[in-house]
Order: structure tokens, then sequence, then C-alpha cells
């Protein structure tokens, strides 16, 4: 009989080996998945992971990885500092929608003036969109105790809808034939979010993400306010013990993570998307939430992880047009990764134990 | 004595690390109240489990009348005519009596009949109970009933109580003792575990003591002293606390007119109280456990804002100020709840130094956290206190109940405090570290820090308190000299007998 005995202290091996067993976990029942849909699963598995990094065309994809992996970190970090206090903030593509409208809005307002103030006001108005986004289930949750998973969830549809309305009307490119979109932020200097160096990926974005990362980390490790954090996710009454205001943290978790994710929308819809449109959000927001427990809400586990999942955007793309996989099994083969994450994950608290059944 | 009702024969149950019972034997006769005594962690639950079938031995056996016993869950023990009262309820707050009981039972008659079964059987053994009333309207000695009358309901041949008293006033344990001397004299064996000596003496008939998980002896409870009891129970010498006489100085702490409403459906509201403390003052506040205890330390610590006077602090208002502003002018607290209100479960013992002490200690800077000192201030608790670790690193449900108690505890009282409240102090504490604890308490009160002591121990309390009150549904006695205090007058001071009544015998 199989047993789950609790640890009397959470495994730090384990929960450094876990992420790890997990992606070998996946590979290995995503391989099956390949052959039984008569694809080669070595072949694959490799296209997945290795031809995005070190294949013919990786001069291409590499700095694809950091384009794609930005936003995610991004996102993730702020939700991060949520997820460990309690604060369930699913809305991060609504306010990464409403940071790209607030950035390119506040660009194109300045349309067709260059001065290099303009850039500085669209990151401002790009984070204080995801912000006053996130405000809503945050004043919401602290004033008449509404659940923010759900009014956050629900906002991402009013942003989405909100997305539409202005591609058609209010940031629609009076030079556009009619085509709904905004004009092209790549082609206005002084709002275009360009690489840093050429060829790189490396954009203001980037810089942006790993700047999150050292600062989410020194918070949680060095700071009170990170402590609290932590201490309200783990123990609530003892955060009160200890003096931490909970509407005050709501409010400082769901404003954060509402402004990473307004800074990401900005940092994209003013560099590699280029404009506001339609089909802006391709779902960033939902997938760093992946991202946030794939690296164990932890701020360097995340920007790892945020590679991991940038790779296998990537690795999907070019398996679904070199090996012909469906859409579909590379979805299914992220969600794999999730699922053997978050099962695993047990094994930092539990141990298996292997027992002879009790005689009855 | 003939064939004894129930055999123990050298039952053994070892966990990973640690062996709770170690060949024990004794034999519990028909009709005899058998007390088991021993401190926290001699294996006084574990030897039940096994009776009651929820854990099963590594070695030994049990007899039952003669016939080998070996219980597969409880349903089989109940089966056997074997009941338990546990000493935490499981009971659900938004049911009725009657709907709890059925719950409990394999096939529940119709309600009506049972409706009239638990007044028939609750009026034989005098344990008035409305069947229709709501469980969490209950005071803890009417849900004891409750819990009592579904093992009566089952016409139990043994009936085991774990520390069923520690819930009631002296008047609720003279009626329940009368209930148990009723059913003794029908015939029901009782298994009584405690570790309150005189109760035991008073009811028991004969007594075996548990320590570290072995049998240390037997004895005829009324033919031994209470020391004699404690010190087998111990095994050593037991020192009381010393308490130096000394004078008080000015009111430190000052509760005038609090009124706080329940903070949820089946919690408390404090009603109008009023208490002073005096600097050196110990203020021994006792009552029945859910009677506002939690409510009052909330309000002391500051987790529960009041209006900005009711509390003062040395004449000052601080009523307003949250527990940190409150810890700054030196106003600590300990709570009861150890894992996840006083100490986070899974947080290492630094991190939980750093809970309540960065202010006094000077653990952050601008916001910054001092990672270093806070090792180095949980390695002076884990020191001063003894508390029973590998070290600072180590996460708070790692630690046993007792060593975690002592580190909450010491780390109010290193801080040096002027004002501190702790709620059931030596709660699950063995005897000697809480003779420690309390020690530690008096200490600081002779150093000039006002004490409040909230605690359902009425022998701790006679111990170290200079002044006793008693919380009773909220509303809190006037203070009286502990010295000179009667059985009897707490007794009523903690609301008397909550309307029970004796059995009709």
């Amino acid at each position: 009989m199989i047993r789950l005995e609790k640890r009397p202290q959470p495994s730090q091996a384990w929960s450094l080996a876990t992420p790890l067993v997990a992606v070998l976990a996946t590979m290995i029942f995503g391989g099956l998945l390949f052959a039984i849909l008569g694809k080669p699963p070595v072949e694959a598995i490799r296209t997945i992971f290795w031809e995005p990094l070190f294949g013919e065309f990786s001069f291409y994809y590499r700095p694809q990885l950091l384009v794609k992996g930005a936003p995610l970190v991004l996102i993730a970090i702020g939700l991060s500092l949520g997820f460990r206090a309690g604060v369930w903030n699913i809305g991060a593509e609504g306010q990464y929608i409403m940071g790209a409208i607030f950035g390119a809005g506040a660009g194109l307002a300045f349309y067709p003036m260059e001065a290099v103030y303009i850039f500085p006001i669209m990151v401002i108005a790009g984070a204080f969109g995801g912000w006053i986004w996130a405000m809503i289930p945050a004043v919401l949750r602290t004033r008449f105790g509404t659940n923010e998973i759900l009014v956050s969830l629900m906002l991402v549809y009013v942003a989405e809808q909100f997305l539409a309305s202005v591609s058609l009307g209010l940031l629609k490119n009076p030079e556009g034939f009619g085509f709904p979109g905004s004009r092209n932020l790549q082609s206005y200097p002084s709002a275009f979010n360009a690489e840093l160096i050429e060829g790189s990926g490396m954009h203001w974005g980037v810089v942006a993400a790993f700047i999150a990362v050292i600062f989410a980390y020194v918070l949680l490790r060095k700071h009170m306010l990170g402590f609290h954090i932590r201490l309200t996710g783990e123990a609530p009454r003892a955060a009160k013990f200890a003096g931490v205001n909970p509407t005050r943290l709501v409010l400082f978790c769901l404003g954060t993570s509402g402004a990473l994710a307004g800074l990401a929308g900005m940092f994209e819809v003013s560099g590699p998307a280029g404009q506001i449109s339609i089909d802006f959000n391709v779902g960033y927001g939902f997938t760093a939430i992946i991202v946030a427990f794939l690296g164990r809400l932890h701020p360097v586990g995340i920007m790892l992880a945020g590679g991991l999942m940038a790779l296998t955007y990537i690795g999907g793309e070019i398996a679904q047009s070199n090996l012909g996989l469906p859409a579909a099994a590379i979805q299914v083969f992220q969600g794999m990764l999730l699922f053997f994450l978050l099962a695993l994950d047990l094994l930092t608290n539990f141990r298996i134990a292997l027992r002879k059944p009790e005689a009855v | 004595m003939n064939v004894p009702l129930l055999s123990l024969q050298g039952l053994t149950k070892a966990y990973p690390g640690v062996v709770a019972n170690d060949t024990v034997s004794f034999d519990i006769g028909e009709g005899e109240v058998h007390a088991l005594l021993g401190e926290n962690g001699a294996g006084k639950s574990t030897l039940v489990k096994m009776i009651y079938g929820l854990v099963k031995p590594d070695s030994g056996q049990m007899l039952l009348k003669g016939q080998p016993y070996a219980p597969a869950e409880p349903r089989q023990a109940r089966a056997d005519g074997i009941a338990m009262v546990f000493q935490h309820f499981s009971l659900f707050d938004a049911l009725n009596v009657s709907e709890n009981i059925a719950l409990g039972m394999e096939n529940p008659p119709p309600m009506g009949d049972l409706a009239s079964r638990i007044r028939e059987v609750s009026e034989t053994y005098g344990l008035p109970l409305d069947p229709f009333r709501t469980v969490g309207e209950l005071s803890a000695g009417e849900r004891q009933r409750v819990e009592i009358i579904r093992c009566l309901l089952q016409d139990p041949k043994l009936l085991i109580m774990d520390e069923p008293t520690s819930v009631l006033t002296p008047q609720e344990v003279d009626i329940l003792f009368e209930t148990l001397r009723k059913l003794q004299a029908e015939g029901t064996s009782i298994l009584y575990i405690s570790h309150k000596l005189e109760e035991i003496r008073a009811l028991c008939d004969h007594a075996t003591v548990l320590r570290l998980g072995k049998n240390v002896g037997e004895c005829i409870p009324q033919d031994t002293s209470a020391r004699d009891m404690a010190e087998l129970m111990v095994g050593s010498t037991l020192h009381t606390p010393e308490r130096a006489d000394r004078d008080f100085g000015d009111i430190a702490l000052d509760i005038s007119g609090l009124s706080v409403p329940a903070p949820s459906a089946f919690g408390t509201a404090l009603r109008n109280v009023h208490l002073t403390v005096r600097k050196g003052e110990v203020l021994g506040i006792g009552g029945v456990a859910g009677n506002g205890q939690d409510e009052l330390l909330g309000v002391l610590s500051g987790e529960t804002p009041t209006a900005a006077d009711a509390v003062k602090l040395n004449g000052a208002p601080i009523g307003r100020l949250g527990p940190v502003a409150r810890r700054r002018l030196g106003v600590l607290a300990a709570p009861e709840e150890r894992l996840g209100h006083a100490a986070a479960p899974d947080m290492s013992l630094t991190e939980n130094a750093m809970l309540t002490a960065s202010v006094r200690q000077n653990l952050e800077k601008n916001g910054f956290l001092k990672w270093g000192e806070a090792e180095n201030f949980a390695e002076q608790v884990i020191e001063a206190f003894d508390v029973r670790t590998p070290g600072p690193a180590n996460a708070a449900r790692s630690l046993s109940g007792g060593n975690l108690q002592k580190f909450v505890i010491g780390r109010e009282v290193l801080q040096k405090p002027d004002v501190l409240v702790v709620n059931q102090p030596t709660w699950g504490v063995d005897a000697s570290a809480a003779a420690d604890i309390r020690q530690s308490l008096l200490d600081l009160a002779a150093g000039g820090c006002a004490v409040v002591c909230i605690s359902q121990d009425l022998d701790e309390l006679m111990e170290i308190a200079d002044n006793f009150a008693a919380l009773n549904e909220g509303r809190l006695s006037a203070p009286r000299p502990t010295k000179g205090l009667t059985v009897d007058e707490i007794g009523l001071m903690m609301g008397g007998a909550h309307g029970m009544e004796v059995a009709h015998v």
C-alpha cells in the first residue's frame, strides 16, 4: 500500500527538484502523446526544446525567447506577490490590455511630435492603466468583500471589449484605409520600444522584467512588506497578530500586479506588436499564472519558468510547422507541464511511504 | 474481581522517532473508575486510541471480558460497547443537538423518537439538554453533555473520557462526577484521563501512571497524596514557582467600559469589561473556554481596535493603536493558538522571531530586515527557555506543542515588556517547563511588568496571580485578591453551574 506521510519540515531538495522532474515527466508523457498521434516522439521533443536554442535557425528564435519570455516574467512576478499573500488576481490579461491601451493612447496623443519624454510618459501611463484596472477588484474586495478571482476575471472580458472599441474608434488609424487598429508605433520613433541591441530581442520590456525579478527578490527576502506578504499567505491570523493591515496588503498586491501587467502590455504594444488591434492580446496574462506557479512563486524560479514557457511556445510553433503537430497537441503538452508540476509539488510537504497493508 | 472487563497486555505502539507506548499492561474491572495519569506526551492518547480502534498496536493484545479484542475501527469498538468522549468535540455548530447525535449513529431512529430518547437519558443522568437547540449556541459544558449523551445512547460498557473537566467550572465538575458515579453504580466502567490530581483522588478507584510511554506505577488515588502522584508522573521532584513579595506601582493598564461585538456568529461579544493592572501585578483571568478569552486577548494585543480611551496605557489612550504601535509602547501578547496565530507553522523559528520582535529588538531598519540579528534573537529564546529543536532554521510546525509554547512565551518575555498579556501560557507544556514559564512571568512582574494571565487552569492562576477575575459570557467579574479565595467562590465568579443540575440518583 502506498501512503503519504506529512514531512515534519518542507523538503528543500524536493522543492528544487520537482520542476526538473515535472519537465522530465512532461517530456516522457508528451512524447507518448506525440507517438500516439503518429509523430516521431524523440524528434518532436527535440524540436520543441532543442531547435529554438541550438537549431539551424536559432539566430532568429533566440531573440524571440526574450520577446516572448519578458511579458510572461513581468506579469508573473506581479501575480506571484499576490498569490503568496492569498490574493488571487486572475485578470492580468485584462490589466495587460488596459496597460497597452493607456500606453499607446498616451504616445499617440503626442503624434507626430518627437520628444525624449514621450516614451517615459507612455511607460507611466501603461503602468497606470494596469494599476487602475486592478484597483477595481481590489477596492471591491476591501470595501465590500467581493471575490477578486471572479471580478478580475470578468474584467478581462470587459477589457477585451474595450480593446475592440478603441481599435475601431478612438485609437483607429486615420490613415489606415478603414482597417481596424491604431497607427503603428514602430514607425513613430519617439514611441517605438525598439531593440536596444540590434538582433538581440532585448527591448525595454526585457530590462523591466529583469528589474522586476530583482525588485521582487529583495522585497521578499529583505523587506518587511515582503515578509508580511509571505506571512499573510501562510498564516493570516498570525499576520494580523504581527500587525499586518490586510486591506493595505490587498491593495498593494493587486496594484503591483496590475501595474506590472500594464507595463508588459505597454512594452508589447510599443515594440513587438506595434499597434493596438482587436486581436492584440494573445493570452500572456493567463499563461503568466502558469509561469508564476511553475517558478514556485519565487522570483528566480519565475525567470527560469518564463524562459521555459517561451521555449515551449516557440518550439511548439516550430513543431507545428515542421512536423505537422496539431496546435491542440502543443497545448495539451503545456497543460501536462503544469499538471505534473502541481502534482509533484506534493512531494515537498509529503513523503511517499511504501507499507504493507495492515492486517484487519 | 473475577475477569476484568478490559485487560491490556503489553501494548506497544511506535511512531517514527518515538515509542508512544512501550509494553503497557493494566486491567479495568467492571464498574471501576480507572484513571490514566500522565503528562502531555506520556502516551495516554495513543493508548486510548488503540482501545477505541483508531490506532492499531504494533504488538501486545487486549482482552475484552476474557475474549481477544482487536477493533479495526471505532465502529467495531462501539459495537463492542466502548464509547469515548474526546477532549475536542466533534460537533457541527450549525446543526441542532439531535441532528448532531444522529450523525454519529449507525442507524439513527426518526428525529422525534431520538429527541425523546435524548430527553430521557439526559434527565436520568442529570444532564439537561434541549434536543432542538443549535450546538453553536451551547456553552462548552453543554457541548460536552451532547458528546456524553451521544455515548450513553449506546449503553456502553466502558466509557473513555479524555480530559473532560478542562472546559468546566468547578460546579460543573461536581455535577459531571455525580453523573459518572451513577453510571458506575449501574456497572459501567470508566477510563478517566486527566492530569488533574485532585479530581482523580475524588473520583477514581484505581490509577495507572504513564511516563514516556511506559506504565511507571499504579496506585489507589484515595490513599496517595497528590504530590506523590505528580512526582510519579514527572519522574522527579517538582519545584513550585516562588513568588517574591513585592509592592505594586501605578496603574499600567486600564480598561474601562469596553464592549466589542462578537467577531463571528459563534464568537463571544465582550460586554462592559473593566479592569486595571498595576506595575508589578499579575492579574489572573479565569473562565471556561469560549467565554471571551480570545476576544479579550485580541483587544489587548491590538488586533481588534476599540474606542481610543477604552484601553489606556499609563493613562494614555491606546485603543486605536494596532499591534505594532502597541509593541513599540511595550504592550506584548502571546495568544493561545500557537500554530497559525502566535506562530506561522511553515516558517522557521527565525522568521517567527521576526514576527513579533522586529520593533523592540531592532530587527528592521527602514523596512529592511536584519535576518542575522533575528536569528540571534531566536537562538537566545531557544537557549533561555530550553526549547528543544535542532536550531532556529527549523519550521515552527516541526516543534512539539510544548516546545513551541516555550518559544512563543519566551519570545515575548525576552523583549522586556511593560505589559504582557498571555492566554493559556502553559497549555500542553510538561509540568517542569510549565513551572519555568510561570516563574518567568513572576520574574517579569517582580521587575515591574504588569502581567495579564488568561488561563483555564485554576491551579496555575492560584499559583501566580495576585488578583483574580473571571470571564463569563464576555463579562468580566470584579477582580479579587487571590489569597483567601475558595474554589466555590471562584466557581461562582466563573458563572456557577451554567444551569446544570445534579444527577437524580
